[in-house]
């Protein structure tokens, strides 16, 4: 019976929100996979042109596939950094220190600032100890500097977030556990590795594929701390240029947009692979 | 046994245990004192270690405040000065503060990331939340498509739609401020009605029914019964979609026209866009946007960190 009266109210509590997301989301996407099998330059001038956009990225696209090895190389070390970095500082944060409070406070920080400004906070200071080190400026576009200074960025942004999963994970451990391996004698590193580490899996996976898909979708640092070089593009800044920074006479915006697809469907294997692990997982426990 | 036998055996026990305790409490003082020691010294060596990496933390920001007060002159672009200390010749007062909020129009960026913010967080929640309540409570077929539809949006990242909804925007009319919040409305929408559903279905069904029997229609129920009940997923949930859209850059920036700017943007704003990058200008700006974001975070902070991984493992 409860059912059924509140069936009615289907326009009063659900309408609202689907029509934003219909607009926002749902026509959108949709549109957005007819788009990359067009040539446009306007929702009106779409032309279907089939594969040919995807062809092209396959065959002549090379910028397209620097900025994928990057990105795949910069999302295998930000996440093996990040997480050993946020790990040993959630053990050190964990073992009731004098200002654990503040160091907490501190390490946290950088997360709640948005990326555009995080950049433009970092740009100047890397620029300095970059020609301080090595005498050229941290943009040159000859050395890897802007790939490496985004990684420190990354670091520095992301590192607190998962220091906070970590400690909530290690503080959920019971502690006669830890007590009890104590007294029988086990070394620290024994409590490490044969029980700590076990009993915080579930934060480490959550905290690896968050850290892989920030990664991995990174944009508004990229952006701001290295501009649009072609020598320092991540995927997601990538799709961008292609889609906005072209002219209109080489419809590249069709392209851009089939960069988009490729993107998504790269991160829906990913979402997909995280969600079959957690789950096995679960029955596991 | 007899009661001689027994004495005796009770005054050597009590002798042993008097020695071994002797001995127990030796070994005590020596470990304890000695572990101490050792842990102190762990400890401090521990502490000193956070605290050298807290105030390597901090040497970007503490950089950016420091050269918000430089002249001109003493930040050439691209000279790499940032570390050098400021002095009398360099100290430029308030001028970059000045100067940089009327070049790029500051005030009405603050004005705009606050109203952007606030409405669009509280329409998010106050929608969304309703929106879970019934498709939990309401089982058909079409509820669990939409809200797979829902749950599926969260794993579809923003370059898969950008194009085609900025497009889209600029032709239903959607380049303003209640446009933008309707599209904030509708891409956040598939997180926040995933949270807020984990968290309804733990509620009991009972204190529901109870309500409906006392005669509360469903619009009553769900004011007067859950909502109170969803008190702390949606400080939760309020707290992540403000990080997500006070710091977001990239919608605002599609769909938005160029007089109007969000903080973010009008940070953009100070670098390049008239060819010169005014560094001054750029580091002053940078102070004042991080200064409403530290003022939030010292004052819910508890709350912020309970939220993120809170959100985090849901999300």
């Amino acid at each position: 019976m409860n059912n059924k009266t509140l069936k009615k109210y289907f326009p009063i509590f659900v309408l609202p929100t689907l029509i934003a997301f219909i607009i926002a989301f749902v026509i959108p996407f949709f549109m957005g996979i007819y788009l990359s099998f067009c040539k446009f330059t306007t929702i009106t001038d779409a032309e279907w042109v089939g594969v040919k956009n995807y062809i092209y990225i396959f065959k002549q696209d090379e910028v397209f596939f620097m900025a994928m090895k990057r990105t795949v190389k910069f999302t295998i070390l930000s996440v093996i950094i990040i997480n050993l970095g946020a790990f040993a500082l959630a053990l050190l944060l964990t073992k009731k220190l004098h200002g654990t409070n503040i160091f907490r406070t501190i390490f946290f920080m950088p997360n709640l600032i948005g990326g555009i400004v995080l950049g433009y906070i970092w740009k100047e200071t890397l620029d300095t100890i970059t020609r301080k080190l090595f005498g050229y400026a941290f943009t040159y576009s000859g050395k890897n500097y802007g790939f490496w200074g985004l990684l420190v960025v990354v670091t520095w942004q992301l590192m607190g977030y998962m220091m906070i999963i970590y400690i909530a994970g290690i503080q959920n451990i019971p502690e006669d556990v830890v007590e009890a391996a104590r007294i029988d004698g086990a070394t620290p590193a024994q409590i490490l590795f044969k029980i700590t580490i076990p009993l915080v899996m579930p934060s480490i996976t959550i905290c690896l594929f968050l850290t892989m898909s920030n990664s991995f979708k990174l944009y508004d640092q990229n952006y701001a701390l290295n501009g649009n070089s072609k020598d320092t593009r991540l995927l997601a800044l990538d799709i961008y240029e292609t889609i906005f920074g072209g002219n209109s006479s080489t419809y590249s915006e069709g392209r851009g947009q089939a960069k988009a697809v490729i993107f998504f469907l790269i991160v829906a294997l990913i979402t997909f692979v995280q969600l079959r692990l957690t789950r096995s997982k679960e029955v596991e426990s | 046994m007899n009661d001689n036998e027994r004495e005796q055996i009770e005054k050597l026990k009590a002798e042993e245990s008097q020695y071994e305790g002797k001995r127990e409490v030796g070994e005590i003082v020596e470990k304890r004192f000695g572990a101490r020691a050792s842990k102190l010294i762990a400890d401090s060596v521990a502490v000193i270690i956070l605290t050298l990496l807290a105030v390597a933390f901090m040497i970007p920001i503490a950089a950016v405040v420091m050269n918000s007060f430089k002249t001109k002159s003493a930040l050439p672009a691209g000279k790499g000065k940032a570390f050098e200390l400021i002095n009398k010749d360099t100290y430029n007062g308030l001028n970059n503060y000045k100067d940089g909020m009327k070049a790029v129009g500051m005030t009405s960026a603050i004005k705009n990331s606050f109203l952007i913010t606030i409405i669009a967080v509280i329409v998010l929640i106050f929608l969304t939340s309703m929106t879970a309540w019934y498709l939990v409570r309401v089982k058909t077929k079409m509820t669990s498509v939409i809200y797979y539809g829902f749950v599926f949006s969260m794993i579809v990242p923003f370059q898969m739609v950008m194009c085609s909804m900025s497009l889209l925007s600029y032709n239903l009319g959607l380049a303003t401020i209640e446009g933008l919040v309707l599209l904030y409305v509708g891409f956040g929408a598939g997180m926040c009605v995933f949270m807020f559903s984990g968290f309804v279905k733990s509620i009991p069904l009972e204190i529901e029914e109870a309500a409906m029997i006392d005669g509360c229609n469903p619009i009553q129920t769900y004011f007067r019964v859950v909502l109170p009940m969803l008190k702390p997923i949606m400080v939760t949930v309020a707290i992540l979609e403000t990080m997500w859209i006070w710091n977001d850059y990239l919608l605002p920036k599609l769909t938005l026209p160029t007089d109007i700017k969000t903080i973010p943007i009008a940070i953009e704003a100070c670098t390049g866009s008239h060819g010169v990058t005014e560094i001054g200008w750029l580091m002053a700006m940078l102070v004042i946007a991080i200064i409403p974001i530290v003022i939030f975070y010292l004052a819910c902070q508890k709350h912020i960190i309970r939220g993120v991984a809170a959100g985090a493992v849901k999300g």
